[in-house]
This record gives structure tokens, C-alpha cells and sequence, in this order.
């Protein structure tokens, strides 16, 4: 009874996460996908934007990624939100690229002519730029990392490559919460941010430290591994299937619209 | 007269040179002990434990481990098979993204296909209570949750040794109980690091202390 009792306890906070990792809430068409299907395609697709320079052509480009983000159902204000921090941080070079670009000239600013080729590469820097990362954030940002790194691996990435990435994702929380506790430490014992010595000396012990045992830890996890039998390979539980019928469809749609893209810009 | 399941002899270790942490330390186990080794912060407790694994090495002594006499890497591989060190901090041990996969990383590694591994894995969950915690996040579980959880990752493994290290340690009141239930009624021999004597008490046949560097058998024995 006291044991009945006690498991009903330990999972008493536990029924919000129980649903299948594999089965997302709300699954857009996007999500129905093959993982290395929406790799590929994000990758297809950023070469060929990255390759190709007339306008006509990127508007296209910034067109169909804002239709896979449609169909990948991004919310509308959280992805502007994303290209908009894009945008600043491409903002001096697009504002410097009139000046710095001989050509005819458009206006002239304190003395300084900007030209109408400067603000053509300028347009064309940011119609790039927003498509490719808006294909993106619908093609891999709606990804669960963990589904993300099991597909890098199944494409033949490195198998060093993909452990980092895994152990990355699961550690990252665990390094959070060890450097907000050493923070708090810092903070019960009156240390405030300050721009002198004392303070510059304390956060780097308080990195050091960080790094310290991050290292450490990295070492228990490896014996932990160790002694369940680990011999430098990751299997994997889960058989993840194949490609499907629906992952042909969009390879072939894909490369239908990025052939469109090549010739629209060599027009 | 079996052969004991873990015999330690002459066993020296150091971290440091001109500091040792075990000096000419003797141990034996045999089936069907649970065994407390207690002993002060510090004292190389859990060094011990990582020594009968062969996760370090000694600078001196023998360890032999279920008949065979153990030294180089490949032999302590089955001997990690055979016996299960729970770790002091289950975020150590727990390393995939959910709970499924972690306990069925040892019975993979064991050349286990997926479909028996997930199988296993699946029983052991069961049988300490954890039925529906398989699709669960391992880094959202509760610091209770964790422990048992990294507890079945070692049962999956179907050892014939747990080497537990502090498996009580920063629990609550009733997960302590559920832990302390769910150990006592399971059929392997057992090392246990443990501060609390009551604990100890209720589980363990002897006790040893670690202190200095010497093991010496506890003389008042814990009933």
C-alpha cells in the first residue's frame, strides 16, 4: 500500500509530457516529412538562393520560403520577429553598400554619391539572406533537436559531429542550472556586477569554475557510460523508417521550384 | 565454497603522489551479502567502487572479479556487464533524451537488437513502478524520478553486483521508502556508500568502514 502510495507520489507532476515524442501536437504537412528529406531540401535550397543573383529570381525564392512556412504553420509574429533580429544585424552593411558600390548615381548624402548598383546588391544581399533563413526555420527550426541530430547521423555526418550535438542538447540545461546556482552564490554573498577589478576577477573564477566541472562532469558521464558497456558507438532504439511516398512528392516539387529559381535567374 | 563474486587484495591508489586515498585495502563479496561501506567525506569510497570496475586502476594489489583475476581494460568489460555502479548524481548517468532509450543503452551496448532491448527495457521500468515513464524527457524527470530511473538503466543490464553510491542520497522521505522497498527485495549482492545509519540498518548483512586509506571490517555489526 505504502509503495502504491509512494509511485502514485513520484508521478504525481508527471502526466504533462507523457504524449509519443514522435507525435507532435499540432503536425503540419511539413511535419509529416522525413526528417533528411527537410534536411536536404533546406540545404538544396540555400545553395542554390546563395548561387543565384537577379532580383526577379530571389523575390521567387523569398515566395516559395514563405510558403513552406506556411505550410510548416510558423507563427506569423514570432518568425518576423527572427528575421527582423536578421535584419539588424545585416543593417550597416546594407546602409554602407550604396556608398561603397561605384556606379550610376541615385543620390547624394552630405557629398557622398550612392549608386543604384549598390542598392540593387543591397536588396539582393537582404532578399537572400531572409529567404534562405526563413526556409529554414520551416524546413529544420520545427524539428525536435534530438529528431534533428538522429537525421545528421542517418545523412553520414560524422559520428563526432552528431555526439557533441547530442550530448550538447542534453547538457546545456544541466550547465544552466550549475552556473544560475554558482550565480546565486555569488549573489547571497552580496556580489553585484560592477565594472572593476573584483568584479572582472570573480567572473572569470566563475567561468573557470564552470568549465571545471563541465569537465568533470563529462568525465562521470563517460564512466557512467562506460560501465553500461559504451565502446565509443551510439545504437539507436528506434527503427526510423524510410523515405515515404509524401517525401517524394516534396523532392520532386522541390527540385521543380528550385529549377524554376535557376532559370528565372538566368533569364 | 563458491567463489566469491569480488576479492580485493593489497589494493593501493592515489590521486596524487605522496597522498594516497587506499593503502593495502582488502574487500571480499560474496552472493547474497549487501554490504554497507561507510566511512568519513573523502575516504575513497566511491574510488573503491571505481576500482572493482576497473574505471581506475591501482597501483598496486589484485582484483579479481566473478573467479577471474582482473587487469587490462577487456577484462573489466564484462565485469561492468556484470555489475552495476548507480552513480551519486543521476544526471551522470542519465544521457539520452528520454527514458527508454536510456535504459536501453546498456542492453544495446550488450548486442541486444532494438526490438529486445526496448523490451527489456520496457519490463524494468515495470517492475520498479515506472510503467508509463518511457517516452518521458530524462532532464525533466524530478530529482526522485531520476534516481530510480538511473536505477533501472543498471537492473536492464541484469547484473549480478550493484555497487550503489549514495542511492538515498538527497531523496525525500517517501521516495527514500519506495528505493528502500524496491532494493531490499532484490536478489543481487550489494555494496552500498551510505551515510544514514537507519538505512543501512534496515538493508545491509555487514558493514566495512573506509577510513585513512584502511578497510576494516565495522566490528560493531549493524542489526
Amino acid at each position: 500500500m505504502s509503495v502504491l502510495d509512494a509511485n502514485a507520489a513520484v508521478t504525481g507532476d508527471a502526466c504533462v509530457c507523457d504524449a509519443d515524442l514522435n507525435a507532435a501536437p499540432l503536425a503540419s504537412p511539413i511535419d509529416t516529412l522525413d526528417p533528411r528529406t527537410r534536411l536536404l531540401a533546406a540545404a538544396a535550397f540555400a545553395l542554390v538562393v546563395v548561387g543565384v543573383n537577379a532580383p526577379a529570381a530571389l523575390v521567387l525564392a523569398l515566395g516559395l520560403a514563405a510558403g513552406l512556412g506556411a505550410a510548416a504553420r510558423l507563427s506569423l509574429t514570432g518568425t518576423l520577429r527572427k528575421l527582423a533580429a536578421l535584419d539588424g544585424f545585416m543593417v550597416m552593411a546594407l546602409i554602407t553598400l550604396p556608398f561603397t558600390v561605384p556606379g550610376e548615381a541615385w543620390l547624394s548624402v552630405a557629398g557622398l554619391p550612392a549608386s543604384w548598383q549598390g542598392v540593387e546588391r543591397a536588396a539582393v544581399i537582404l532578399l537572400k539572406g531572409n529567404a534562405v533563413v526563413l526556409a529554414i526555420l520551416a524546413l529544420v527550426g520545427t524539428m525536435e533537436p534530438v529528431v534533428l541530430g538522429r537525421a545528421m547521423a542517418r545523412l553520414g555526418a560524422p559520428e563526432k559531429l552528431v555526439h557533441l550535438y547530442a550530448f550538447t542538447i542534453r547538457y546545456l540545461d544541466v550547465l544552466q542550472r550549475e552556473y544560475a546556482r554558482l550565480r546565486t552564490a555569488m549573489k547571497a554573498r552580496a556580489f553585484s556586477l560592477r565594472a572593476d577589478r573584483h568584479t572582472w576577477r570573480s567572473v572569470g573564477w566563475l567561468f573557470g569554475m564552470l568549465m571545471v566541472r563541465s569537465i568533470e562532469r563529462a568525465e562521470r558521464i563517460m564512466a557512467a557510460m562506460r560501465c553500461r558497456g559504451f565502446d565509443g558507438r551510439l545504437w539507436s532504439l528506434q527503427d526510423d523508417g524510410g523515405f515515404r511516398r509524401t517525401d517524394g512528392v516534396f523532392a520532386l516539387a522541390s527540385t521543380a521550384g528550385l529549377a524554376l529559381l535557376v532559370v528565372v535567374g538566368s533569364l | 565454497m563458491t567463489a566469491p563474486l569480488f576479492r580485493l587484495q593489497g589494493i593501493c591508489f592515489a590521486y596524487e603522489p605522496g597522498r594516497p586515498v587506499l593503502r593495502d585495502a582488502g574487500f571480499r563479496l560474496d552472493a547474497g551479502e549487501r554490504v554497507a561501506l561507510v566511512g568519513p567525506n573523502g575516504a575513497g569510497k566511491t574510488t573503491l567502487f571505481h576500482i572493482m570496475v576497473g574505471l581506475l586502476h591501482p597501483s598496486a594489489g589484485v582484483v579479481e572479479a566473478f573467479g577471474t583475476v582482473r587487469r587490462a581494460e577487456k577484462d573489466f568489460r564484462e565485469v561492468r556487464a556484470r555489475a552495476g555502479i548507480l552513480f551519486q548524481d543521476s544526471d551522470d548517468q542519465l544521457f539520452c533524451p528520454t527514458v527508454l532509450e536510456d535504459v536501453a543503452f546498456g542492453p544495446l551496448n550488450l548486442g541486444k537488437s532494438p526490438a529486445e532491448a526496448a523490451g527489456i527495457a520496457k519490463a524494468t521500468l515495470e517492475s520498479l513502478g515506472l510503467g508509463g515513464f518511457g517516452s518521458r524527457i530524462t532532464h525533466k524527470l524530478s530529482g526522485g524520478q531520476k534516481r530510480l530511473v538511473a536505477l533501472a538503466t543498471v537492473l536492464a543490464m541484469q547484473p549480478d553486483v550493484l555497487l550503489l553510491d549514495e542511492p538515498t542520497n538527497a531523496l525525500d522521505a517517501e521516495t527514500e521508502e519506495r528505493l528502500t522497498g524496491i532494493l531490499a527485495a532484490l536478489p543481487q549482492a550489494m555494496v552500498i556508500i551510505a551515510h544514514d545509519e537507519r538505512f543501512l540498518a534496515r538493508l545491509s548483512t555487514r558493514s566495512v568502514r573506509l577510513d585513512g586509506g584502511y578497510l576494516t571490517e565495522a566490528t560493531a555489526r549493524l542489526s
